[in-house]
């Protein structure tokens, strides 16, 4: 499984901090949001790594900064053995090719006054190499079909689809230009519960049959546990745990993931008495002054004196499931 | 803590001590729009006992929320018509009170929480103040006792730093915060039943899992019934003991929590289910349930989930079905239900 | 067959997960935003009403002959202030002229500026409204500042000092200009602010992604999005500009005569109220009635072209 195992996008030390600023003439910073603070992650050929966490933690910024919608403030993103954060513009166009990207809100991310053919066919006319134009209409009508939908439909505008139905028009926006890597953000958040499943089987019917890999984007852990290889886990810019589903969510390493996890409501009356949930107290801390040392000490009820003084690298293990934890847990249920 | 019965009359006729807080039946809403009419509600029935909780469990267009806004009598008139069906608050039928009467119930007696803290709130008041406005209001009280009151409604749902913060913003407070504030506003005169619509969907799962302990908590000291609208699986099983399965606005299915989640006998109910990742198990491959919810412009004739059930035959297409009694206690509008229910076993 | 027809023809097969068996999209929505926009505006009364009457004063401005046949210039003094006659329908003024004819040949002036001047500020406004809202940062800084304070000169104080004091000559161009100078700060301010709500649209982030430049974007994804607030208020403007036209005129500091202007007419007019009403009353209503029609149709399309059309 050579090739499967390579690694085709590399992220290192990634960092991107908001200036927070006041003022209307000359605009002053008086403080700075640390909304990605040091993540290093690798994506393998045809895996799904899915980045979950709360809001705040800074699983979006990460995948906008990927995409260079937002200007990285330090660290490396290596795809095709360049760096994704230095490429010039032409250079970043033809990268646009081979890393695209799904939004979560169905109704926002498609543009109301463009038809499905259009909308789906733009990112020939930037990259006219990709397809000739005689061919393109013929695309149109198999992406269509490939996700699903009529293709007769493909001068309809969106607002004339379901919700599920658009987030499969932005699916096929994001093969047209045939990449290797898609960014999924959310893409069954803002769906119905009925229609998310739909979604999900064809996002992984697609990855098997034209060999993607998806960074997978969501803060819906069962869904996350269902679609995703490896799971990285987020708490205030940083990844806090990361490895493959079963490591990640039955041998849960880390305080933050075991308090994520049982938070999740099992859709089981049984299992009520069986679950043992840990609340965690108050508020997520600004992440424009986190906590000294390990972010999630103020919530933790293992956090004890070097937690405040030594932040936690997030260490190797030697199982391939990294923590960042000065107390991580070192079970090992038996597995079935 | 128990709360005492308050009222002996409502509008004027006499309170029922047997019977139960809310007993909604066969309710009936639509909307009168450009475009057609809008069967939003047709066929609502369940009843709230004192310290239980009814789940009303659906998707967009279930006609869940429009339910609700029909028991507190909020739906907009035009559009929305309440076309049939009785809403009886502890015996007393509230469609047909005047509106002086029913504003007195609601609030009062039926409070209600809404998705969105940040738009239910008034952006420009402290909470503190918007908090004791009820009493002021409501109970005549003067500022500064209202204004005690409120604060310890703060802290009853476990606002920290309650005394301080009264006198903050809305925007100033994080979403499980403001949640949290709302509930206290609902709280606050002491009510009978509280409806809950989506509380805790706009929040991270952390927080959903505080706010619902909240709720839990407040119903156990109060006794009070809660009526918990959603269309999360999850929380349904977590805290319902009684959930009601809606579709097209209509009941589809009914019954105890563990009945309906370990032997469901509607097409739609199994569908969602078999279509739900879980967090604690390894699932292979998800079973979607095809196609996506009616526009209610154009219900499909006879039973509304006919499209998308693989059990659907002929008779489906000409026959709404009637609501079957799998077990005691329980309801369930299938055709097949019998059929449907061994298949999944 | 290639990859992809394979797939598909699996996925046609039944597979539950596909969408095929349910594609009936919302009923009887054929066409895009705009389409549906007109079929909504061709049943509201308002619409029609003001629409008829605007082409109505269009076509008065660009055909006059069509209405009278008279010479608005050709003036007997002997007719001197005559009242409303069959022969003159409408009077006629201290020089004899058929006031009917002048009130119609006024129709152009005004139509005229209020086309040119709305057009005018609006590409001005369209052009850097959108730099500033697309690109933020230094260049918005300036260009908002700088229409900060353009926005703080009065119209019409600022309208009287600059043709007074620059034009020797004040014809439909200068006071066009005149107007068109005061007139876009409004614009632009609107322009930007819409510009940048759409900016900040999921589709714009995708179109990005895409590697779409920037100009096509502002092309296709943001102006088509953010322009429905800037037909509405262009088209009130129009009846704004109209009125502004006439009040110069009427302050003796836009049209001179013998140029033909409701505002000219009804500055004339100004001395004879009580003896001639004809002369101030026709006008005057006619300038009211153009000044409505624009603001209705305004109105009607702020209705139809809501953002809430989904």
């Amino acid at each position: 499984m050579a090739e499967r195992d390579s690694v085709v996008l590399r992220v290192e030390h990634l960092v991107k901090y908001f200036p927070i600023t006041r003022g209307i003439l000359f605009k002053k910073q008086i403080g700075t949001v640390k909304a990605v603070d040091d993540v290093s992650f690798e994506l393998r050929r045809g895996e799904t790594l899915g980045l979950v966490g709360e809001s705040g933690c800074g699983k979006t910024t990460t995948a906008r900064t990927i995409l260079r919608l937002e200007q990285a403030t330090s660290g490396h993103a290596w795809y095709g053995g360049k760096d994704i954060f230095t490429l010039g513009r032409s250079e970043l166009r033809e990268l646009r090719r081979e890393i695209q990207v799904i939004f979560q809100d169905p109704y926002a991310s498609l543009n109301p006054r463009m038809t499905v053919g259009d909308i789906i066919g733009e990112g020939w006319r930037v990259h006219p190499g990709v397809l000739p134009k005689q061919r393109r209409r013929a695309r149109i009508h198999e992406l269509l079909e490939l996700v699903g939908l009529n293709p007769d439909h493909i001068n309809r505008y969106p607002h004339q689809f379901s919700g599920g139905q658009r987030q499969r028009i932005g699916v096929a926006r994001a093969l047209a230009l045939e990449p290797s890597v898609v960014i999924c953000d959310e893409p069954v958040s803002a769906l119905d519960v009925s229609v998310q499943a739909q979604v999900v089987n064809l996002l992984e019917d697609i990855q098997d049959e034209l060999g993607l890999s998806y960074l997978f984007i969501a803060h819906d852990l069962s869904v996350v546990r269902h679609i995703c290889d490896r799971i990285a886990v987020m708490y205030l810019g940083k990844i806090v745990e990361q490895g493959d589903e079963f490591q990640v969510y039955d041998d849960t390493a880390h305080p933050y993931t075991t308090a994520l996890l049982s938070a999740v409501p099992i859709p089981d009356p049984a299992a009520r008495s069986l679950n043992h949930r840990i609340l965690l107290e108050g508020d997520v801390p600004s992440p424009a002054d986190p906590p000294s040392g390990c972010r999630f000490r103020t919530r933790c009820w293992k956090a004890q004196e070097v937690c405040a003084s030594a932040e936690p690298e997030l260490v190797e293990r030697g199982i391939g499931h990294p923590v960042a934890c000065h107390f991580p847990q070192v079970e090992f249920a038996p597995r079935t | 803590m128990v709360t005492a019965i308050k009222m002996d009359t409502i509008g004027g006729r006499p309170v029922d001590p047997a019977a139960p807080l809310l007993a909604v039946e066969d309710l009936a809403v639509e909307f009168r729009i450009d475009a057609g009419v809008v069967r939003a509600v047709n066929g609502l029935s369940y009843t709230v006992e004192r310290g239980r909780t009814v789940a009303i469990l659906g998707e967009s267009g279930s006609g869940k929320s429009v339910g609700a806004q029909a028991v507190m009598g909020i739906i907009d008139s035009p559009p929305g018509f309440v076309t049939g069906g009785s809403v009886r608050f502890r015996g007393v039928e509230l469609l047909d009170l005047p509106e002086q009467e029913r504003r007195r119930v609601r609030g009062n007696r039926i409070a209600m929480v809404f998705q969105d803290a940040l738009t239910a709130l008034n952006p420009v008041f402290p909470v503190g103040w918007q908090i004791a406005e009820m009493f002021r209001v409501h109970r005549g009280l003067g500022r500064a006792e209202a204004g005690e009151r409120a604060v310890e409604l703060m802290e009853r749902v476990r606002i920290p730093l309650a005394r301080e913060r009264a006198g903050s913003y809305p925007h100033e407070f994080s979403g499980g915060m403001r949640q949290r504030v709302m509930i206290a506003m609902a709280l606050s005169l002491d009510p009978d039943i509280l409806i809950a619509d989506e509380p805790t969907t706009a929040l991270d799962v952390t927080v959903q899992a505080q706010i619902m302990s909240l709720l839990a908590a407040l119903q156990q000291e109060t006794g009070m019934g809660l009526v918990l609208i959603t269309h999360d699986l999850g929380v349904v099983a977590e805290v319902a003991d009684e959930v009601v399965v809606m579709y097209a606005g209509r009941e589809v299915e009914k019954g105890p929590s563990l009945g309906v989640y370990h032997r469901p006998a509607h097409p739609y109910t199994i569908g969602l289910m078999d279509s739900l990742p879980r967090r604690d198990q390894h699932t292979e491959r998800l079973t979607a349930i095809a196609g996506s919810p009616p526009d209610l412009l154009d219900i499909p004739s006879g039973c509304a989930f006919r499209p998308r059930c693989p059990h659907a035959r002929n008779i489906c297409a000409r026959i709404e079905p009637p609501l079957f009694e799998p077990e005691d206690g329980r309801v369930a509008a299938c055709h097949f239900w019998e059929e449907v229910q061994r298949g999944r076993a | 067959m290639s990859d992809l027809e394979h797939i598909a023809e699996r996925r046609l097969g039944g597979d539950p997960g596909s969408d095929l068996a349910e594609l009936e999209p919302a009923a009887g929505r054929e066409g895009s935003l705009y389409a549906d926009a007109w079929r909504q505006l061709r049943r509201r009364p308002i619409f029609v009403i003001s629409g008829l009457l605007i082409l109505l004063l269009i076509t008065m401005a660009l055909f006059p002959s069509l209405f009278t046949r008279v010479d608005p210039r050709s003036c007997d003094l002997a007719d001197s202030l005559l009242r409303p006659s069959r022969e003159h329908w409408f009077g006629t003024d201290v020089q004899g002229c058929d006031y009917y004819a002048r009130t119609i040949y006024g129709a152009r002036v005004s139509i005229s500026i209020g086309i040119l001047v709305t057009v005018s500020s609006t590409l001005i406004a369209v052009v850097f409204g959108s730099i500033a809202g697309f690109y933020g940062g230094a260049t918005d800084t300036i260009i908002a500042r700088i229409t900060d304070i353009w926005f703080a000169i009065p119209t019409i104080l600022g309208g009287i000092v600059i043709l007074r004091s620059i034009f020797s000559e004040r014809g439909l161009l200068q006071v066009s200009l005149v107007l068109i100078v005061l007139g876009w700060p409004t614009m632009l301010r609107l322009v930007r602010s819409s510009v940048m709500s759409a900016k900040e649209m999921d589709y714009v982030d995708a179109a990005r992604a895409l590697g779409v430049g920037d100009f096509r974007i502002i092309r296709r994804h943001i102006l088509p999005n953010a322009i429905a607030p800037v037909i509405v208020y262009a088209t009130i403007t129009v009846g704004v500009i109209i009125s502004a036209e006439a009040a110069l005129s009427f302050l003796g500091v836009g049209l001179q005569l013998p140029a033909i202007s409701w505002g000219l007419m009804i500055s004339v007019a100004q001395n004879r109220i009580l003896t001639a009403p004809h002369l101030l009353l026709f006008p005057g209503l006619f300038l009211s009635v153009t000044v409505f029609s624009f603001i209705l149709m305004g109105d009607a399309l702020r209705d139809a072209l809501d953002p809430r059309l989904r």
